[in-house]
């Protein structure tokens, strides 16, 4: 889960990263609140997680709070690469001596953890590491020891920073590696880093992605959720326990394993090119089990999609046993009932033949058996073209 | 002949007390593994499907004879259970669960490193498989007979039906390494076994979207196997941004997309197969060519 701004630089404070003092607001009055309790100069910052937040002009310094107000009135609303801004972080505005970078994160291609710094900040780290390799410092950190004040300083020195920041930037590092541990996060980000002309290092940007697998040791995190921005159906079936994407489709998909749902989606995408550019609706792979009421759980979630047209239920037993998964379909079709969206159903491997003499015998108009995976796929893209 | 896993291979079971432990004890079992031992410290001395339990994996080793272990404990002790078999200096051991936080992961695997006794498969991962010989995890023994075949792969049931397919051949070992971002056996370690497996004519690499794994074996088989070797990719229409199931899978700007894999990986002379059936009439027209 990827944070906005001001909830990475609420994490930073609780560690003790410096931050510039800010709050959130959500309509120009606020702004203007926040404004004059800040007193003097603010900058209004776009909450959207998005890069290129200031080219799109969604950071705007105020002088005061009449012009915070109009500025917030400015940004609130606004479409930055696809995300609308909802909220905007109002805060004290800093005096900016010089720029840097610095971040620690999951180095997947290792299985290590990885510290970047550079003296280069405020523009895109991409950049500066294909314009200028030899100023961004990469550091490997070992999960064993993490970062005390010695590795903090070395990564500043490995930055280049100069010799004023390097004090402020180590202590601030040290800080910030608390941060990515205990909050087990993958990516914790400052760009920009500040030196300020009194000589203060302060984190002026903060991005922050965190492990959901860890959210059972960190209730907290709910709070994190940007409920507007998550799909009611992809909301509906989190609550259900089930693992689904919403896609742009027409053809829902079932199936078990992410694996073999993943690649169901393809087969379905290149059967779909025959029938008028037919794509898959969603991803939800119901796992190993495949009870009846899972079924029914994930059936209902994917009839509740108005642009489904079909749905193509890719059931392969291996724990599962396929005549199983056949009287799960049955049950569940009684369970969501009326259904009339044809369901195209593979059924393959541990007792297919059972499961698949189960769904003839229930005699279901809607449900159409066919043996292969690609066959399947083909049927489906051509059912969905058919309803359209 | 097989990799990792064979008929002397003797499995102690970490969590064999729970449900899933139990379960699949009873299945290991019922395809001919040599399960010696399970693992609880609270409940030392009780029997789980006629396996003694134990109060450590070194207690497993020292009485039992155990060489691999199979963890499926809840994602909040794998860490722990991870070290603990590491620290008895168990050769293999085979992490099941699914939804262990990742610095968790990377914590164990640099221990691992540290150590450098244990092989590491998973986490989150089916296990593996030589089919005849051994089974350690949950993949379904009876899909296919030994053969010749060996098969890795980061996903479960794509695993599952690439056996199926091919079951007229058979597989010498099928390795799950699992769809995390942070494993411990690679398909370049499962690639370089099968390599030098006298028992395998022939490898099958599954992969899906998400980081370089599939990249780097493609530079490593140019190197290094002369095996043939046969491909697929899964997620070619994943959106970018967004997790597919596996915690691993995902396609994050222009990288891990499985365009680039299948690139690569062809590049590398293997031939990748467009769909599951497609891979699986590849490797057959191998096998028959043999």
């Amino acid at each position: 889960m990827d944070l906005f701004e001001y909830q990475a630089k609420k994490l930073f404070a609780e560690h003790g990263v410096p931050v510039p003092t800010g709050k959130t607001a959500t309509t120009p009055e606020e702004a203007r609140a926040i404004a004059t309790e800040l007193g003097g100069k603010v900058v209004v910052k776009a909450q959207v997680k998005a890069g290129g937040r200031g080219k799109a002009g969604g950071v705007k310094v105020a002088d005061g709070p009449d012009d915070a107000f109009a500025k917030a009135t400015a940004i609130l609303g606004m479409d930055i690469k696809g995300h609308t801004v909802h909220s905007v972080l109002v805060e004290e505005a800093s005096n900016i001596a010089e720029e840097y970078y610095a971040s620690f994160l999951l180095d997947r291609a290792n299985r290590t953890f990885l510290a970047m710094a550079s003296r280069e900040g405020g523009m895109e780290i991409e950049e500066v590491a294909a314009t200028n390799p030899d100023a961004l410092a990469r550091i490997a950190i070992d999960p064993l020891t993490g970062v005390d004040a010695a590795k903090a300083r070395e990564i500043a020195v490995a930055a280049k920073l100069p010799e004023s920041a390097l004090d402020g930037a180590a202590e601030l590092l040290a800080k910030l590696w608390t941060v990515f541990v205990k909050s087990d996060a993958t990516l914790v980000e400052v760009n920009p880093l500040i030196l300020t002309a009194d000589g203060r290092v302060v984190a002026l940007d903060g991005k922050v992605s965190l492990d959901e697998n860890a959210d059972f040791r960190h209730p907290e995190n709910a709070a994190f959720v940007d409920v507007s921005a998550v799909d009611p159906l992809e909301q509906k079936a989190k609550e259900k326990g089930l693992n689904y994407v919403k896609l742009e489709g027409e053809v829902g998909i079932i199936g078990n394993g992410a694996g073999l749902v993943m690649s169901t989606l393809d087969v379905v995408t290149y059967a779909g090119e025959e029938f008028g550019g037919k794509r898959p609706a969603n991803f939800l792979d119901i796992g190993g089990g495949a009870s009846a009421e899972v079924m029914a759980n994930g059936l209902s979630i994917i009839l509740g999609d108005p642009s489904v047209k079909s749905v193509f239920v890719n059931i392969f037993g291996g724990i599962t046993s396929c005549d199983a998964v056949a009287n799960g379909i049955v049950q569940a079709l009684k369970i969501v009932g009326d259904v009339t969206t044809p369901l195209v159903v593979r059924l393959d491997g541990n007792n297919a033949e059972e499961g698949r003499r189960i769904l003839s015998e229930a005699n279901l108009p809607v449900v159409k058996p066919v043996d292969t995976m690609d066959g399947a796929a083909k049927l489906a893209a051509e059912l969905a073209a058919a309803a359209a | 002949m097989a990799i990792w896993l064979d008929e002397n291979s003797r499995v102690v079971v970490q969590g064999i007390t729970g449900s899933e432990g139990t379960k699949h004890t009873k299945r290991m079992l019922a395809a001919g593994t040599n399960v010696v031992a399970g693992v609880n410290p609270r409940k030392v001395g009780q029997q789980v499907e006629g396996v003694p339990v134990f109060g450590s994996v070194a207690d497993a080793i020292e009485q039992a004879g155990a060489n691999v272990s199979v963890i499926f404990v809840p994602p909040k002790f794998t860490k722990d259970a991870a070290i603990e078999a590491i620290d008895a200096a168990i050769p293999l051991a085979v992490v099941i669960t699914e939804g262990v936080p990742v610095h968790d992961t990377t914590e164990f695997w640099a221990y691992c490193q540290s150590k450098g006794t244990t092989r590491i498969i998973g986490p989150n991962c089916p296990g593996i498989a030589s089919p005849g010989l051994s089974n350690a995890g949950i993949i379904p023994a009876d899909i296919t007979p030994g053969g010749r075949i060996g098969l890795v792969s980061k996903s479960g049931t794509l695993t599952y039906q690439m056996m199926y397919e091919l079951r007229e051949f058979g597989f010498s070992t099928c390795v799950g390494i699992g769809g995390d971002p942070v494993i411990g056996t690679t398909h370049i370690d499962a690639l370089d076994a099968f390599q030098a497996d006298p028992g395998t004519d022939a490898i099958v690499m599954i992969g899906e979207i998400g980081g370089d794994a599939e990249e780097r074996a493609a530079a490593h088989i140019e190197a290094h196997v002369t095996k043939p070797v046969v491909g697929y990719v899964a997620g070619f229409t994943a959106p970018e941004g967004k997790t597919m199931g596996h915690a691993g899978a995902i396609v994050s700007g222009s990288s891990g997309t499985a365009q680039a894999k299948k690139e690569a990986l062809e590049k590398a002379g293997v031939r990748v197969g467009k769909t599951p059936s497609e891979t699986a009439r590849l490797m057959a027209d191998i096998m028959r060519s043999l």
